[in-house]
């Protein structure tokens, strides 16, 4: 039986990005706020400590910083035909595990998400036709517009101090940046990094095409930086150990340098850790929620009542903890109803990779986001007519280390081990690189999440299902967009090209990209949303759930940037409308 | 410690949970507010596994591993190889650690065979596929090979073994494919070949001299926009540079 605690303003499941925004912006407000996470607390100068962060056996290979699958793993199969596994080692994506999530082990790239992806089929429907529209997606207008994002964007931005040059400034085209992009109210925070010698290739033969390539936007600070709350991001030293580290240098953004050193000193303010909530706690009614119960260290179980409960897991774990807490009705593929659970996306990724004769490219200077893109081939910057598919892929030249385990190009047909492996690789490390395209992930009515009805985790709990792969539709985009970046590569005159295009059945092993969205995604109708415009449940009004499982299908961009703007969006309701009058912000 | 506003509270001991979270520093769920928890050197450093002697293998199993990391990457015109790495001893080293059990992964049964996209699903952890994968190598050359093992057989001989291993076509007795023991076996030897020399392989650096990855040097603002230069400093790891060592 769970020992009662004494009753907060705000209960916040997990203490990341979106945890760490909205912890701070509801103390601001008077609140009486607790973060539970299930994780270690991580701080920078003792968790990412300059001494030994540089270790990529340590945390890239054996994954320190992450969630390993003893504790949690999810199930997967490709269609509703085959049994679900589980996933016994994490490959394909990897999530992260306490404080700081997902923001301590990102590479940083912080993209506005387009206007035209927030208004998807409205905006395919009224260029193209309802037609256009392929008949198995499920992709959906998120009932939320860039405009109204926009000076949200422009909060997180400034919090993370991101380093770009903007393309749009209300409604003018900028030279050097994106041209493609929604209106900025303002510039980025910090000008663009000093860019590397493949990037700036890549960026002169993308021109040489007629494509529009700009430095792509950074977490990684350009410059020495002090932000919004008072809080001083040190420049990057492009270092290469980015993705999957902890910045020892406080140049990355993540909440242990942009928000945390300033909430934790809230009295208002306390952080749980190694604490993980059980599930989110309803009223005879079912229509309000009354808290959280959670597990410590030693098993025993707390319960923790609250007014307003705030799901900041990540993504995919906030869709799991709605499905254990029977909150909002399970989606079911068989007869396409209920919510929670419908519309999982993710990112259809393909690569170009070049070897080079006498060149040198020091693959070790790098930094998670330092590279060029270029936004032609992405949503709908192109005209679909008669393509025979719709989204786009951004393509990016990003080369984010060379750190050595992983880090090895060599030549196709090379052999994996001898002589010959050891000479390829001593050749190719230094004078190949790659380029991607990032590509939207369209949703379909097959590809969902549930609870598996075999495997449970540690406490006994079902652990969730995945139902996953491309849609024809999306492979088709991706080879569209490959092409193109073969075209960039021709430019290049390299000795060898080889296209990787993404294929069928999608895998959980490669790596390929931790952008796992939707589950509990946002919209204007409960019938076919979890959540109304304010990231706030149809169901239970005092539960919002913020992240990327609120994004009805993905964009061909990274996540967070969007996952920022939606959290202060978020957090801006609460304060100005939610706390005057608690109830639906929206009525159903 | 003092003027801390922290509050550290550890429960009364659970061993199932602490085996369950064997691995994970054992910190105890914290309650923190007011500031953050920030004590000098509390964290944990990583433990350099040098010395001498086996953590994990028996001396027979060292040397078959020895033989066959110095095939899988070789000493020659390029410089020294995974045997002159020290790979075996980073093997022993990660099979003595979290490693060797699959402690972080999930390892919950039903075990089923499923298809390539779903992942690895063999209840196979690295002790078994280590132990059980070499006497099944040692009996699979000493069938083959008018009863010789391993490291006893001509360098064309063991890559013969390594390349019948790796395409499945050598018949291993017991639980673990010949296959899987292969993948792993290449998959530790090239960690051991590029990891930090703290873990006991990439003696000297040796790996990263080979593709010239300068290590941990965390900052390179000075070379960033010198296109198409090599970078002209010696790799430097976790514990520095052997030159940087006091003599005597």
């Amino acid at each position: 039986m769970a020992r009662k605690l004494p009753s907060k303003d705000v209960v916040i499941i997990g203490l990341g990005w979106t945890g760490a925004i909205l912890a701070n912006e509801l103390a601001d407000a008077g609140l009486d706020v607790v973060a539970i996470e299930r994780g270690p607390w991580r701080d920078t100068a003792e968790s990412f400590n300059v001494g030994y962060a540089p270790d990529e056996l340590r945390f890239a290979i054996r994954l320190d910083l992450f969630l390993r699958p003893a504790q949690e793993t999810l199930t997967f199969r490709n269609n509703l035909n085959q049994t679900a596994l589980p996933i016994r080692q994490f490959g394909s994506f990897l999530p992260g595990d306490g404080v700081g999530g997902a923001g301590v082990h990102w590479n940083g790239q912080n993209w506005r998400y387009h206007p035209t992806d927030f208004r998807l089929r409205s905006h395919l429907t009224e260029r193209y036709g309802a037609a256009a529209i392929p008949d198995d997606l499920t992709i959906q207008d998120w009932g939320v517009t860039y405009d109204e994002l926009e000076p949200f964007f422009d909060r997180f931005e400034k919090i993370a101090g991101i380093s770009g040059k903007a393309g749009n400034l209300k409604g003018a085209i900028q030279p050097g940046g994106n041209p493609f992009e929604g209106p900025r109210s303002d510039e980025y925070p910090l000008p663009p990094m000093q860019m590397t010698y493949a990037p700036t290739l890549f960026a002169e033969a993308a021109r040489s095409v007629g494509y529009h390539p700009f430095p792509t936007p950074s977490a990684n600070a350009s410059a020495a930086y002090t932000n919004p709350l008072g809080l001083s991001m040190a420049p990057c030293t492009y270092c290469g150990f980015c993705e999957r580290f902890g910045c020892a240098n406080y140049s990355k953004a993540s909440p242990q340098v942009n928000v945390l050193p300033v909430l934790m000193r809230k009295s208002n303010f306390e952080a749980r850790t190694d604490c993980e909530v059980l599930k989110i706690n309803l009223d005879g009614s079912g229509k309000r929620a009354t808290g959280v119960t959670y597990v410590d260290t030693s098993g025993e179980e707390w319960e923790q009542p609250g007014d307003l409960v705030i799901c900041c897991a990540f993504s995919l774990f906030n869709v799991r903890m709605l499905l254990l807490s029977g909150i909002g009705k399970p989606y079911d593929p068989a007869t396409n109803e209920g919510v929670v659970g419908r519309n999982y996306s993710y990112q259809t990724n393909s690569s170009v990779q070049m070897f080079f004769d006498n060149k040198t490219f020091n693959p070790f200077i790098a930094s998670g986001a330092l590279g060029q893109s270029a936004d032609d081939f992405n949503g709908d910057n192109f005209d679909h007519t008669g393509l025979g598919f719709i989204g786009g892929a951004g393509m990016n030249c990003v080369p984010t280390n060379g750190r050595p385990i992983q880090t090895r190009p060599v030549p196709p047909g090379t052999p994996n081990w001898g002589s010959a492996w050891k000479k390829a690789t001593k050749e190719s490390y230094s004078s190949a690189f790659s380029m991607t395209s990032q590509g939207s992930s369209y949703t379909t009515r097959g590809n969902y999440i549930d609870l598996d009805p075999t495997y449970k985790d540690r406490f006994g709990r079902p652990l969730m299902r995945m139902t996953f792969d491309f849609p024809d539709n999306d492979i088709r985009m991706s080879s569209y967009v490959n092409d193109k970046l073969l075209t960039i590569a021709k430019a290049m005159n390299p000795r060898q090209i080889v296209a990787n295009k993404t294929g069928r059945p999608y895998s959980v092993v490669p790596y390929s990209s931790t952008h796992n969205v939707g589950g509990a995604i946002m919209g204007a109708d409960p019938k076919t949303s979890v959540l109304n415009k304010y990231l706030q449940s149809w169901d239970v009004p005092n539960v919002f759930v913020m992240g990327a499982s609120a994004y009805p299908q993905n964009a061909g961009y990274n996540p967070t940037g969007t996952v920022g703007a939606l959290a202060y969006w978020a957090a801006h309701a609460i304060r100005t409308q939610y706390l005057k009058n608690p109830g639906p912000l929206v009525q159903a | 410690m003092s003027n801390y506003a922290l509050t550290r509270r550890y429960f009364l001991g659970s061993t199932t949970l602490t085996f369950l979270f064997g691995g994970v520093t054992a910190a105890g769920a914290r309650t923190i507010s007011g500031q953050p928890p920030w004590t000098a050197f509390t964290a944990n450093p990583p433990t350099p596994e040098l010395g001498n002697g086996l953590l994990f293998f028996i001396p027979s199993e060292f040397n078959t591993v020895d033989a066959i990391v110095a095939r899988l990457i070789p000493a020659d015109e390029l410089g020294p190889g995974a045997r002159e790495a020290g790979c075996a001893t980073f093997i022993d080293r990660q099979l003595a650690g979290s490693f060797g059990t699959f402690q972080r992964f999930y390892m919950q049964p039903p075990f089923a065979n499923g298809t390539p996209q779903q992942g690895p699903q063999s209840a196979n952890i690295p002790h078994v596929i280590y132990r059980t994968g070499l006497a099944a190598l040692d009996a699979y050359c000493r069938a083959t090979y008018a009863g010789k093992a391993f490291i006893a057989l001509e360098a064309a001989q063991q890559d013969a073994v390594l390349q019948a291993m790796e395409k499945g076509q050598a018949k291993f007795e017991g639980a673990v494919p010949a296959q899987q023991f292969f993948a792993m076996l290449l998959q530790n030897t090239r960690e051991g070949f590029f990891a930090d020399p703290l873990y006991g392989g990439n003696r000297d650096m040796i790996g990263w001299k080979l593709v010239g990855f300068p290590g941990t040097r965390y900052d390179y603002r000075d070379h960033v926009s010198k296109h198409n230069q090599p970078y002209p400093l010696p790799p430097v790891s976790i514990f520095g540079r052997p030159d940087w060592q006091v003599k005597g």
